[in-house]
This record gives C-alpha cells, sequence and structure tokens, in this order.
C-alpha cells in the first residue's frame, strides 16, 4: 500500500467492524434490478444495473462522486418520478413485482420504501407531529402516541424529546434532526429504509450514532445507504456494491463495477478499479 | 420461504385508493379555479374588442366629441389628453424613483433604507383616489384644474413602481463590478453614474414601461385634478385636459348607447395599449435577465 | 484617500484637483439622492396631513359620531359614514371570501400541476387580469356583468337560495353583487401571484419528505406547504383586501350608488371609495366637501391599517426565513 493514500483502507480495521458481516446466503432478495437504467433527457446517468438487495442486511453503494449512486437509490422508491426529465429503463422487482409495471402506485411504493435524506428535512411541525403526519395521513391511527414513541426509541431518540414533544423541530441540531427524520421514515413500518448519505452533514458524534442504529435496524428493516465515506461502509455495511463512472464522449454514466460482502470488497476486491478506489488511488 | 405477497402489494388498496380521489379532486378544483381566470380575462378582452372594433373609424380617432344630438365625431382630445398627462407624469416620476432607489440602493445606512422602502410600498398600496384628492387639496383648490396637476397625481402614483423597479434592478449588479471601478480610483459618483446605472438601464426601462402603463389606465387621480376640459384637442398642459380614462368613465355612465359605443372603443384602445406595454416590458425583463447573469 | 504616502512616484498635482471633483460629486450625489428619498418620506406624510387638514371642518363638527352616523343628506348638510363603511365592509369581506381561496386554488395550480410547458405562459395570463384598467373593467360591469347578474344570475339565486336574507330582495343591474364579482376579478389575479411565488418558495426537500413517506400530492399540499407559506398567504390577502376596500372608480360605476344599510346583495349601496369618486363634482358646501374629504381620511386610516399590517408580516415572515427557524 502506498503511504500517500490517506484514503487507504488497511486489513486491519476491516477486521475490526463492528460484527461479522452477515451473509446473504438463504435470504430472500427484497430488491431485484435487471438492466436499470436512468437517464435525464438525453443524458444517462446510470447503465445497466442488476443488483439484488437481501433481506435485514444492510448493503452499502460506494463510488466516486457523479457516478450515479443518488440517482441508483432513488430509482427503488420511484423518487426519480418527481423530475419532469427523468427516464427509467429496465426492471426494479421488488418482491417479485416490477415497481415500475403497470397497476402499480407510486404512494404504495413509497409507503413500503422510506428514504432518509442528505440533508436532514423535518417538516416545520412540533417533533411530535412530523412522526405522527405521516401516521395520520395513512390511516394508523390507533395508539398514536404509541407509535410515535416506538419510533423515536427505535432511533434513539426518544430520551432526548420526550420531554418536549410539542415544540417545533427546528430546535434539534442537526443530528437530532436527522434522527427525527428516520423515526419518521419508520414509523409508517416500512420494508426497506433507503439512505442517501444521511451523515455526510452532520459531525462525527452524530454520524456514530447514526451508524449504531443501523447495527439494531437491520434486523427489522432492510437498509440500503449510499455513502461517499468508504469507512462508513466499511463500518455498517454487510454487503457493498461498487459504482464507478464510465466516460464516454458525451460525458459519462455510472455503472456497476463490483457487488460482494464487504470483507471481500475492500481487501480482496475482484475488479481493478474496485481496487483503485478502495485503495485510494483516485479519488 | 413464503412471502406474504399481499402484504408486499404494490396495488392500490381501498383507503389508497380514497386517498387518490381525494388528491384527484383537489387537482380539479385546482385547474377549475385557473381555467375560470383565464376565461374571465378572455371573456372581458372579447366583450371590449368586440363592441369596442365596430366603433373604431377614422374619425374616432380625429375628431373631438359631436356635439349634444349629433352623431359621428370621436375622442382625439381625449387621446392628445391622456399622451400629454401620461408623458408628462413620466417626465417628473422617472428621475425622482431612479434618485430614490440610487439612494437605498448605493448610500443609505440599513435602517433609513428600510424605511424609505417600507415608505414606497405604503405610497403604492394607498387607494388613488386618495392621491387624488391630496394633489386638489394641494394645488387644485383656488387655483383650479390643469393637465399638470394631473400628471402629479399620477407621478406620485408611479414613484413607487419606478422606484422598486431600479432598485431591483441596481440588486442585481454584481458587487464585484462597483469594486472594481472603485479599485481603479474612480470616486463614487462616476461608478454609480459610469458602471452602475448604465448596467441597470434595461430594469429602469422596464420599470418605467410598467409604471406607464399603469398610470394610463388610471381614473380616480383625474377625478379631481384634471376632468372639466372643454371639447378641442389642446396640448397646453396648464389647461384641464380630458383624457381616456377619464373619458371611458364618463361615456359609460351615461344612458346613450351611441355613448357606449365610444366607451368600448376607447376600452380598446387602453387595453391595447395596456396590453402591448405590458407585453413589452415583460419581454424588456426577460432580455435584461439574461443579459446580466448570462 | 489615505494611502498618498507613496504618492511620491506618482503624477503630483493632477489628482489633487481631480480629488475635489470627485469629492463634490460624491457629495452632490449623496445630497441629491437622499433629497429625493427625503421628499418621498415627505410625501407620504404630506399626504396624510392633507386629507386631515381639509376634513378638519368635519372632524370638528361631527367628531368620531360621523363614523356611527347613518345618511347622506346635502340638503339639510346632515353627513354621516357608517353607511359607507358597512358598504366597504360588506363588499370588501365578501370579495376577499371568493377571492381568497380561489387565488390560493391558482398559486397551487400555477406552482404544481400545470404542466410546465404552460406554466409560465398562464401565469402571465393570470397576471394580465391584474393590468385591465379598473374603468374598463368598470364599464364591463355595467354593459355585460351587470345585466347578467340582474337577469340571469340574480334571479337564480333568489329562486333557489331567496330563503336566506342575502338573497331576498329583487335582482338589478347594479348593486353590491356586482361589485362584489368585480372586486373578486381584482384581487384574484395580485393575491395569486404572490401565492405562486409562496408555494415555488417551498424548499424541495421538504416536499420530497413528505412523498418519501407515500403522501399523495395533496396530502403533502396540506401537510407541508399550506402551513410552511401561512404567514405569506395571510400577507397577500390582507393585501387583496386592501385593494378592494380603496378601489373606487369599478365600484362606483356597478354599485348602483344607494343608501341605507341592507342585508340584500341585490340591493345598491356605496362604498367609502365609491362614494367619493361618485361625489367628485358635486360638493358644494364647505361643509359637504369637509365631509367627503372625512369619508377619504377614514379610508386612509383603513388603508394605512391594512397595508402596514401586511407589508410587517411579510418582513417578518422574510426574517424567519433566512434566520433559520
Amino acid at each position: 500500500m502506498e503511504a500517500d493514500t490517506m484514503r487507504a483502507v488497511a486489513p486491519i480495521e476491516i477486521a475490526q467492524a463492528r460484527e461479522a458481516p452477515l451473509s446473504a446466503a438463504r435470504r430472500e432478495a427484497v430488491f431485484e434490478t435487471r438492466g436499470l437504467s436512468v437517464s435525464y433527457g438525453k443524458a444517462l446517468a446510470v447503465a445497466n444495473v442488476d443488483l439484488s438487495i437481501y433481506r435485514n442486511l444492510v448493503t452499502a453503494i460506494i463510488g466516486p462522486s457523479g457516478c450515479g449512486k443518488s440517482t441508483f437509490l432513488r430509482s427503488l422508491n420511484r423518487m426519480n418520478d418527481l423530475i419532469p426529465s427523468a427516464k427509467v429503463d429496465g426492471e426494479v422487482l421488488y418482491h417479485g413485482q416490477n415497481i415500475y409495471g403497470d397497476g402499480v402506485d407510486p404512494v404504495e411504493v413509497r409507503r413500503r420504501i422510506g428514504m432518509v435524506f442528505q440533508k436532514p428535512n423535518p417538516f416545520p411541525k412540533s417533533i411530535y407531529d412530523n412522526v405522527a403526519w405521516g401516521l395520520r395521513v395513512l390511516g394508523m391511527k390507533d395508539d398514536l402516541d404509541g407509535r410515535v414513541e416506538r419510533a423515536l426509541t427505535q432511533a434513539a431518540l426518544w430520551d432526548e424529546v420526550k420531554d418536549r414533544l410539542k415544540k417545533s423541530a427546528f430546535g434539534l441540531s442537526g443530528g437530532q434532526q436527522q434522527r427525527l427524520c428516520l423515526a419518521r421514515a419508520i414509523a409508517v413500518e416500512p420494508d426497506v429504509v433507503l439512505l442517501d448519505e444521511p451523515a455526510s452533514a452532520l459531525d462525527p458524534i452524530a454520524t456514530s450514532k447514526i451508524e449504531d442504529l443501523m447495527h439494531e435496524l437491520k434486523n427489522e428493516y432492510t437498509l440500503v445507504i449510499v455513502t461517499h465515506n468508504m469507512q462508513q461502509a466499511a463500518r455498517v455495511a454487510d454487503r457493498t456494491a461498487f459504482f464507478t463512472l464510465e466516460r464516454t464522449e458525451s460525458g459519462g454514466h455510472g455503472v456497476l463495477v463490483e457487488y460482494d460482502e464487504t470483507p471481500k470488497i475492500f481487501t480482496q476486491p475482484g475488479d481493478q478499479r474496485t481496487e483503485g478506489y478502495v485503495t485510494g488511488r483516485f479519488g | 420461504m413464503a412471502v406474504d405477497v399481499a402484504h408486499f402489494s404494490l396495488t392500490p388498496s381501498p383507503r389508497t385508493r380514497r386517498r387518490k380521489l381525494v388528491n384527484l379532486l383537489m387537482q380539479a378544483l385546482a385547474t377549475i379555479a385557473a381555467l375560470a381566470a383565464v376565461t374571465v380575462l378572455a371573456v372581458v378582452i372579447i366583450s371590449v374588442a368586440q363592441r369596442g372594433a365596430s366603433a373604431l373609424s377614422w374619425d374616432f380617432f380625429t375628431k373631438t366629441a359631436a356635439t349634444f344630438g349629433q352623431s359621428g365625431g370621436g375622442v382625439a382630445n381625449a387621446l392628445v389628453g391622456s399622451l400629454v398627462i401620461v408623458a408628462l407624469a413620466t417626465v417628473m416620476a422617472v428621475p425622482v424613483g431612479i434618485l430614490v432607489a440610487l439612494y437605498v440602493s448605493e448610500f443609505a445606512p440599513p435602517r433609513v433604507a428600510d424605511l424609505v422602502r417600507l415608505v414606497l410600498d405604503v405610497l403604492n398600496g394607498l387607494p388613488s383616489i386618495i392621491i387624488g384628492i391630496f394633489v386638489f387639496g394641494l394645488l387644485v383648490i383656488g387655483s383650479g384644474q390643469a393637465a399638470w396637476k394631473g400628471s402629479f397625481a399620477l407621478a406620485i402614483i408611479m414613484l413607487p413602481l419606478v422606484a422598486r423597479a431600479t432598485q431591483e434592478v441596481l440588486a442585481l449588479v454584481p458587487s464585484s463590478l462597483r469594486e472594481g471601478a472603485l479599485a481603479l480610483g474612480a470616486s463614487r459618483w462616476r461608478t454609480v453614474l459610469g458602471v452602475v446605472l448604465p448596467t441597470s438601464v434595461g430594469g429602469i426601462l422596464t420599470g418605467t414601461v410598467l409604471a406607464v402603463a399603469r398610470a394610463a389606465g388610471e381614473t380616480a387621480p383625474l377625478l379631481f385634478t384634471t376632468s372639466i376640459a372643454a371639447n378641442t384637442v389642446t396640448w397646453d398642459p396648464r389647461q384641464p385636459v380630458l383624457s381616456i380614462p377619464y373619458d371611458i368613465f364618463v361615456l359609460s355612465e351615461s344612458a346613450d348607447p351611441a355613448d357606449h359605443a365610444r366607451a368600448w372603443a376607447l376600452g380598446l384602445v387602453l387595453i391595447s395599449f395596456v396590453l402591448v406595454t405590458s407585453l413589452t416590458a415583460r419581454l424588456l425583463l426577460v432580455r435584461h435577465r439574461k443579459r446580466l447573469e448570462g | 484617500m489615505s494611502g498618498r504616502v507613496n504618492a511620491v512616484t506618482s503624477t503630483p498635482a493632477l489628482p489633487s484637483r481631480r480629488r475635489v471633483g470627485d469629492r463634490f460629486g460624491d457629495v452632490f450625489l449623496h445630497v441629491l439622492t437622499g433629497a429625493a428619498a427625503a421628499a418621498a418620506v415627505t410625501l407620504l406624510i404630506a399626504i396624510g396631513w392633507k386629507i386631515f387638514d381639509i376634513a378638519h371642518p368635519a372632524i370638528s363638527k361631527y367628531g368620531l359620531t360621523f363614523i356611527t352616523r347613518q345618511g347622506w343628506d346635502a340638503i339639510h348638510n346632515r353627513f354621516g359614514a357608517l353607511d359607507l363603511i358597512w358598504g366597504t365592509a360588506v363588499t370588501s369581506f365578501l370579495a376577499l371570501l371568493i377571492a381568497a381561496p380561489l387565488s390560493i386554488a391558482i398559486g397551487l395550480y400555477l406552482s404544481e400541476l400545470a404542466p410546465r410547458g404552460a406554466r409560465t405562459v398562464i401565469a402571465s395570463l393570470v397576471e394580465l387580469l391584474a393590468a385591465i384598467p379598473s374603468v374598463v373593467l368598470g364599464l364591463w360591469g355595467i354593459l355585460v356583468l351587470g345585466p347578467f347578474v340582474g337577469k340571469d344570475l340574480g334571479p337564480w339565486l333568489h329562486r333557489y337560495l331567496g330563503f336566506i336574507p342575502l338573497f331576498d330582495g329583487t335582482p338589478q343591474n347594479a348593486g353590491i353583487l356586482v361589485a362584489v364579482l368585480v372586486l373578486t376579478i381584482m384581487i384574484v389575479p395580485i393575491t395569486s401571484s404572490i401565492c405562486r411565488e409562496l408555494f415555488l418558495g417551498v424548499p424541495t426537500e421538504l416536499e420530497e419528505g413528505a412523498l418519501a413517506l407515500g403522501a399523495t400530492r395533496w396530502e403533502m399540499v396540506r401537510g407541508v406547504i399550506l402551513p410552511y407559506t401561512r404567514t405569506g398567504v395571510g400577507a397577500a390577502v390582507i393585501l387583496g383586501f386592501g385593494r378592494a376596500v380603496g378601489e373606487a372608480i369599478a365600484v362606483t360605476q356597478v354599485i348602483g350608488a344607494g343608501y341605507g344599510i341592507h342585508w340584500s346583495l341585490f340591493a345598491t349601496g356605496d362604498t367609502l371609495a365609491s362614494k367619493l369618486a361618485e361625489q367628485y363634482d358635486s360638493a358644494t358646501t364647505k361643509i359637504q366637501t369637509a365631509s367627503l374629504v372625512y369619508l377619504a381620511a377614514i379610508l386612509l386610516v383603513i388603508s394605512l391599517l391594512v397595508n402596514l399590517a401586511a407589508q410587517l408580516i411579510v418582513r417578518r415572515f422574510a426574517h424567519q426565513r433566512t434566520g433559520g427557524s
């Protein structure tokens, strides 16, 4: 390993990951993408991705900036529909059903597949109402207080806010707001939670709290996280997918290079490009 | 592994279907509202165009009103009168408006700038009839009506519009431009007059055009300041003159259908003028913005 | 200017002359623009002062009872503002009642629903409605809308809703109802443009957060957009109200110059502003003129209060947003 690579991931660090990553063997594939390509207008953003996400695992998507990681993530819950020029080709099978098929309602898709965004985006409401809003809208109004408390507890936020539930969510710190967004997402009992660089706007302590949470949450949910921080992926993910930018005359688009159990990606990557990235030889 | 397909179903549940129905209903209501607004616009413009077009003629534009009882005649005096009044108002309002905007944007301390901006916004919101009564009390009582007094009232209405538009465009001038000029050793006043203002001309023009469009259509301020006029075409601002909006006002309240026809025709002229100037202003704005931000 | 220490190498004589000229120019411009700004502020104060000055004879004669007295009797010189205040209140509030939800709906349509290509076009069309001069709208009101209300809408309302006192009475071609409709047409473009800008200003991430939970677009509007823009929409509505209160010409053309306080929308009436426009050439005695201008003074106070309220709300709202609530 080059001495100057600050981003080099030493094998020792992997071995000291919080716990041994779980295997995908005999697990159900919650998602299976087949030839998934996303373009914005004429520009291709992500090309031909075949990837399976397995139940109750944390799957990380890593890669250099601009390689379509977020675009890929957002196509899993049809958030790309909100961008008028976005076009999706290929299939995204959710428990065997193509979420882009006829008769599929994006509203139902998003109810089952929640999302936490890069920048914490709590509603301009009280802490309680932030969590309760989704529950009310979706008709899960029985034992509202109990559901809110459960969600906030699962997000490791309950103790910090239980005495100020009616205060505005904007009074919380960045890290707390992000955990509130997480609580809000899991309150509606999704199947999957997608996290788009959830800690990139947070300080290290808040980041580590979020990472700890993921270890707990994966028992109940399936998690997919996009991160530009390799060490984070190494710490939290059971499986890691490496995307890179493939250059063409018209610019470039993202492609999936390699997808495997996290230790393997970081210590014995099969593809040269993966090795180049994880050892920090390119940005 | 048994997968509970129903649990993960992606087709809408009955509850979701109901929610989507509500969603659709709301979308329909919003669309109807927008449609209603556009329809009213169309109805008004078509009414004016249809009824006004038939009364247009060469006489209409060149003759003054016919004497009582006779048919024919035109509105030449109102056309000329409006031209005089609005032109004079523009001359009064634009320089002052630019100066006020310059003060707020280049010289005023923040608190003072806020105050002046508030004053301008309040002036803008004053009912125009109050401004007419003000000018009446200030200038007309004791000395009689005159076109320029009407212009003064219109200028008060135009002032906030010109000042605000100028302010907005001055704010768009990048500070790097100002700093560059000052760094070269140019003085403040040279920077403002030689660099900042010329860059803002487009926006100032747009603001002026919009203010003119607004002033041309105002009736209330003219009621008290220039309404009792002789039935001749006069270019003298010291005389009270007839104006297009005031003429429409008077004709609309008459019982004579011939008067109504003339009112529609005048309305057509006025609307056409206002629409053309508004569109021009919009195009100017787009072009100017492109140039500044491009 | 204080960097002259190293001016040994620069040309000596010229700069000092130029600098005096520049200094003078700077001061002159500063004073000139400051004077213009001072003039604007003075103007506003002068307007208030002058109006109350002309109204003074009536103010000293009637005092505040003017506001509670009915009737406008020029023959016996007995004047009161109550009828007109009532007319102003009824027409403006009713117009607001119709215009506010319409404007919010249109604002939502233009910011969320309209097909992208058509958005600016339709928005421009709605704004064009605001550009129609009030006298032309009044002309249309007298000759087109009035007869429609008198012959079609009025009788229809009277037939089906005549049990409500609002729709009691005989429908005519002029009156409060026509005035309310005309005022609505005037308020909607202004208020809906402001609403549209407010709705467009809601951060996308807030909208996405709601949609990602599985909410429908309308639920997102109701739960995020409307609460977020609540204050601004309120200010927009108040501004619209101010516009309605101050409109003289179009209202006087269609309201029929009636007297008294009636419940029926079909009755004729007058507002503070329309009375002023109606009597502009008929005030003969000094007390009549003073009473008329007293009306203007009341209108001015109402208009200033409404306007200031809206402006202050807007400014507080802007602070809240940038200050990071």
